[in-house]
């Protein structure tokens, strides 16, 4: 049972020893040395979770496309591979070969950089993301305002999508989005403050090791009240955030024809897919480390559990997408202003007030 | 702590590499045949080029609206950056803490509601 659940950390200390032993007949200072091998793991470590961020996407874009069908009582793909499952690696082949067209009036340097920078903070904020005990690139004190701090790039790459593109609906898109984006940013980060002051620390392995008790089922979602009301905010507005259906006005379909998305071909457009799934993917593991305890829960190894409720979220999401309309701009910022927004800073003096009591329950180090 | 950062600096290293490389690589082995058509600028089938010059740029005028949702954003982002250490510390302040975080957000609270009273919320 200890090997399985420490497989990931000891095939890392195993690939550690090999490189030394490969450089051993180098003679390289030692200082040096270690300096290297460090460098290169951490190079591995991020190609690693890169292409498993890359296969985790094909396979969110085969459910999302299955999901829908079934809830709409449709088959879905199903010619591509078993029960369509290369589906979605076709898509990827023919993404690589489309002519990529940009608008005469386009401003052509904004346009192209426009999709990396909205891919940037996507990769950059699995620097501090825990996928297992001991399974993290790096454990920054100030994890969770990293995190914060970092997706709010997104916005910038959003808005010059839509600014580069010289198109009306572009614009119209980016603006929407930048408006919608900031707004649901607040009640966001609100949320996150009680479980800072119930951990006490920012770091999101602290966080995790927080929700340890109970064998594994002390979750901050059970600390009623202030747990439930925090996550029920904080994933309602990621999915805001992030422009999931009920909240996907900047790219409404049939109202400005996918808003900033709209001058995009070929793989600049499908970085902006891209980045939609990852930033969806790690809200959900944001949102499982935070209230759900991350790696934690009984039997099973963490990093199974931690997929698993990430894949529960990830689900959740997706048939709110496929049940709700859209909604109109004056509700989606009355949402956010007037509902969400006022009860995060209730539940914030609320876990102030409630804190003895939440200590006595044990969910406070 | 500095090694820390160092990782963190690979990460934004590999953050600008991973999105050119699909760039690039598409660039090598796509088609490259633009004509005028298809680099025109997308109107719901109307021809692009047959609008008056000033119709041609798209730089409409923002809602105010926007700037007042960016003014509310900017007070409340702030106050956010406040209330990060103040939840970090909390433990060791003690009730001292709490009175004084509860006097900040009702001063903020009251920002806010003055901002709804006086209509800024309502998009209309």
């Amino acid at each position: 049972m200890d090997f399985i659940n420490n497989i990931f950390t000891n095939s890392y200390e195993w690939i550690v020893y090999w490189i030394h032993s490969l450089l051993a007949g180098l003679n390289l200072a030692k200082d040096f040395e270690n300096a290297l091998v460090a460098a290169i793991m951490v190079f591995l470590v991020i190609i690693v979770i890169l292409l498993w961020m890359v296969l985790m996407v094909l396979i969110l874009i085969w459910l999302e496309r299955k999901n829908a069908a079934r809830i709409q009582d449709r088959v879905g793909p199903n010619r591509v591979g078993p029960w369509g499952l290369l589906q979605p690696v076709a898509d990827t082949l023919k993404m690589f070969i489309k002519e990529d067209i940009v608008p005469e009036n386009a401003d052509r340097f904004v346009h192209t950089i426009a999709p990396m920078i909205v891919m940037m903070p996507a990769v950059l904020m699995f620097a501090v993301i825990p996928w297992g005990k001991g399974m993290f690139p790096v454990d920054l004190n100030i994890g969770i305002l990293w995190i914060v701090a970092v997706a709010s790039i997104g916005t910038i790459g959003v808005f010059l999508g839509g600014y580069g593109s010289n198109n009306k609906y572009s614009l119209l898109g980016g603006m929407r989005a930048v408006a919608q984006m900031v707004s649901y940013e607040i009640p966001q980060v609100l949320t996150i403050v009680p479980i800072v002051l119930m951990v006490g620390s920012m770091s999101l392995v602290k966080i995790n090791e927080a929700q340890s008790g109970w064998a594994g089922m002390q979750w901050f979602v059970f600390a009623i009240p202030v747990g439930p009301i925090a996550f029920v905010i904080y994933y309602l507005s990621a999915l805001a955030e992030v422009g999931r259906t009920p909240f996907d006005l900047p790219e409404g379909e049939s109202e400005i024809v996918a808003g900033y998305m709209t001058e995009y071909s070929g793989m600049k457009w499908a970085l902006f897919y891209l980045a939609e799934y990852f930033n969806f993917f790690i809200v959900c593991t944001i949102a499982a480390t935070l209230f759900l305890g991350g790696w934690n829960g009984p039997i099973l190894p963490g990093y199974v559990w931690f997929i698993g409720k990430v894949y529960a979220l990830v689900l959740l999401g997706m048939w709110i997408r496929m049940t709700w309309p859209r909604f109109r701009v004056d509700q989606l910022m009355n949402f956010a202003w007037k509902v969400l927004v006022p009860i995060a800073l209730v539940n914030i003096v609320l876990a102030g007030l409630a804190l003895p009591l939440l200590k006595y329950f044990g969910f406070s180090v | 702590m500095l090694d820390r950062y160092g990782i963190v600096a690979l990460f934004a290293f590999m953050a600008v590499l991973f999105p050119a490389i699909p760039l690039v690589f598409s660039w090598v082995i796509r088609p490259k045949k633009p004509n005028k058509s298809k680099r025109s600028t997308y109107e719901c089938g109307l021809e692009f080029e047959d609008f008056p010059e000033e119709a041609q740029h798209v730089w409409v005028q923002f809602r105010v609206q926007y700037f007042l949702y960016a003014l509310i954003f900017v007070v409340f982002d702030v106050e956010v950056v406040y209330l990060y250490p103040w939840a970090v510390a909390y433990n060791t302040l003690g009730l001292f803490a709490l009175v004084e975080m509860i006097i900040f957000l009702g001063i903020l609270v009251l920002a806010l509601a003055y901002a709804w009273r006086k209509g800024l919320l309502e998009w209309t």
